[in-house]
């Protein structure tokens, strides 16, 4: 091993020479991670990372063969699909893991809001991981209608009408969702565009700000631990992450292999809709909270209503650290438990009504 | 392994380098499992236009003497010629020295790349510039009002 460490010695000397590194090093090598009961939730911020990485990933080889345009974008996956080697592994892990981040990041989300990591002084993680969270909502609206097949089409056509029910700006903002009056080629290419260059770039900042800020701040301890027993990040807590993260790649390809993403039909825009249309299964909740939704409530249109109404909510969860006072003094308040206990239940309860709700008619 | 070592015998590891190893052999065998389907992901998968063997370049009376077209052939330019003398004769439009699309030139009666002045006859031969072989000649058939090309060989 002689010769190798010379070599790095050498490398790092050569950078440290030009570069101040200590305070670089220091901000990597001072973060620990507490040890606690609870510790557990702490590997999903790491899994969401790291499924965000598959995503960039698996998305930059896809581009290589996907064509944003309504004439070839379904012959172009079908392609993808059946002609280019493991094209079939890598639309799959994009489809999977979108899924699985999804999921990760909804958890890591739920966990931080029991274990209340947002008060002070980590507002701000709050607010940025909710947007992230908005952000990966929105990555999986714009990729599903990439694929131009009938459910896409259907759904994107219903998810840019309720953006037009948005009071005041709701025209506009479906036009500017649309690039025009209906859902067609323009859509295709504005989807593309969101979904490769105006989101990965809301992404990169917001991520980097998230990552910054729990690096320079370090984890959050639980109210209920009193103890300070902790390990450092790296390499203890990394190499933990490290098996998480193996575990989360090998659900993904396992789900890849056993149960490959589909194609579907070509999108007709000429045709009826056909029944059973639905959207990705992490939006189900709020379409099924729609559907229950009167025609007209107080003399308003019911869609305005529901759509105000959810507006309310993200704004109420952006808001949760600011909210939730007590938690602020370090006391934890029955009210905010049974929030967002009911919360939970609800966006859960109604997926699943929303399922057997379908595939019972 | 120190043979010279007193009372050493067989292969000595340490437990710390063992599972070093084992880390280390799983990861190489995790990046290996990746790169390998991304590498033959890379590869372009098969023309999926299957290459056409013959075509209808042009309707007879489209071509005066002394006049040329191009036409599509499969994915690919070709070039009909109608000589001063009343023949039809079709080649690959494609010169043989950098790819570019090749013209006719009724001043001279040749066929002519405007990327590096290379020069045919009508027998698709270089008579001079870069090009370092021959246009590829096609077959010409005439099919009622059709003018078909056909690829020899």
């Amino acid at each position: 091993m002689g010769s190798p460490m010379g070599a790095r010695e050498r490398l790092k000397s050569f950078f440290q020479a030009r570069y101040n590194l200590g305070g670089l090093g220091e901000l990597v090598t001072h973060k620990t991670v507490p040890v606690h009961g609870h510790s557990l939730w702490y590997y999903l911020g790491g899994t969401t990372l790291v499924l965000v990485a598959v995503q960039i990933l698996s998305g930059l080889l896809l581009l290589l063969y996907y064509r944003p345009s309504v004439g070839e974008a379904h012959e172009s996956v079908r392609l993808i699909m059946t002609k280019v080697e493991f094209g079939w592994l890598v639309r799959s892990v994009h489809a999977w893991a979108a899924n699985m981040a999804i999921l990760s990041a909804f958890i890591h989300m739920a966990s931080a809001f029991f274990l209340k990591a947002y008060r002070p002084p980590r507002e701000l993680t709050w607010v940025t991981g909710c947007l992230l969270f908005f952000l990966l909502m929105g990555f999986g609206f714009t990729g599903y209608l990439l694929p131009w097949n009938t459910l896409s089409f259907f759904a994107t056509k219903v998810g840019t009408e309720i953006a037009s029910s948005v009071p005041v700006i709701g025209k506009v903002l479906s036009t500017f969702l649309r690039g025009g009056a209906d859902v067609g080629d323009a859509t295709l290419s504005r989807f593309f565009w969101f979904h490769i260059a105006a989101l990965p770039v809301c992404l990169f900042f917001l991520l980097g700000a998230h990552l910054m800020m729990v690096q320079l701040q370090g984890m959050s301890r639980p109210l209920s631990v009193r103890s300070e027993r902790a390990m450092p990040f790296i390499p203890n807590f990394l190499l933990r992450d490290l098996a998480a993260w193996s575990v989360m790649l090998g659900i993904v390809l396992a789900l890849s292999a056993y149960y490959p993403a589909t194609v579907g039909e070509k999108a007709d825009p000429f045709a009826p809709t056909p029944a059973g249309i639905e959207p990705e299964w992490y939006f189900l909740w709020m379409f099924q909270t729609l559907k229950f939704f009167p025609g007209h409530i107080l003399g308003l249109e019911g869609e305005l209503v529901a759509i105000v109404a959810m507006g309310l909510a993200g704004l109420v969860l952006i808001l949760v650290p600011w909210l939730d006072r007590p938690a602020a003094r370090g006391q934890a308040h029955w009210l905010a438990w049974l929030a967002g206990f009911l919360t939970v239940f609800y966006m859960i309860g109604m997926t699943v009504y929303a399922k057997w709700f379908i595939a019972r008619h | 392994m120190r043979a010279d070592r007193p009372g050493a015998r067989g292969f000595f590891i340490t437990r710390r380098s063992f599972c070093q190893s084992a880390l280390n052999g799983s990861l190489l065998a995790i990046l290996a499992a990746a790169f390998y389907p991304i590498l033959r992901y890379l590869k372009p998968p098969p023309g999926v236009e299957a290459a056409q063997s013959s075509v209808v370049a042009a309707k007879i009376g489209d071509l005066k003497p002394n006049s040329a077209k191009i036409f599509r052939f499969g994915n690919r330019p070709g070039l009909l010629v109608h000589t001063l003398e009343g023949e039809l004769k079709a080649y690959s439009a494609v010169c043989t020295h950098l790819n570019c699309t090749v013209q006719y030139d009724d001043a001279s009666r040749s066929i002519w790349c405007a990327c590096h002045n290379g020069r045919f006859d009508l027998k698709g031969q270089v008579i001079s510039g870069p090009p370092p072989r021959p246009l590829e000649n096609y077959e010409v058939n005439v099919r009622g009002e059709d003018v078909v090309v056909t690829k020899t060989g």
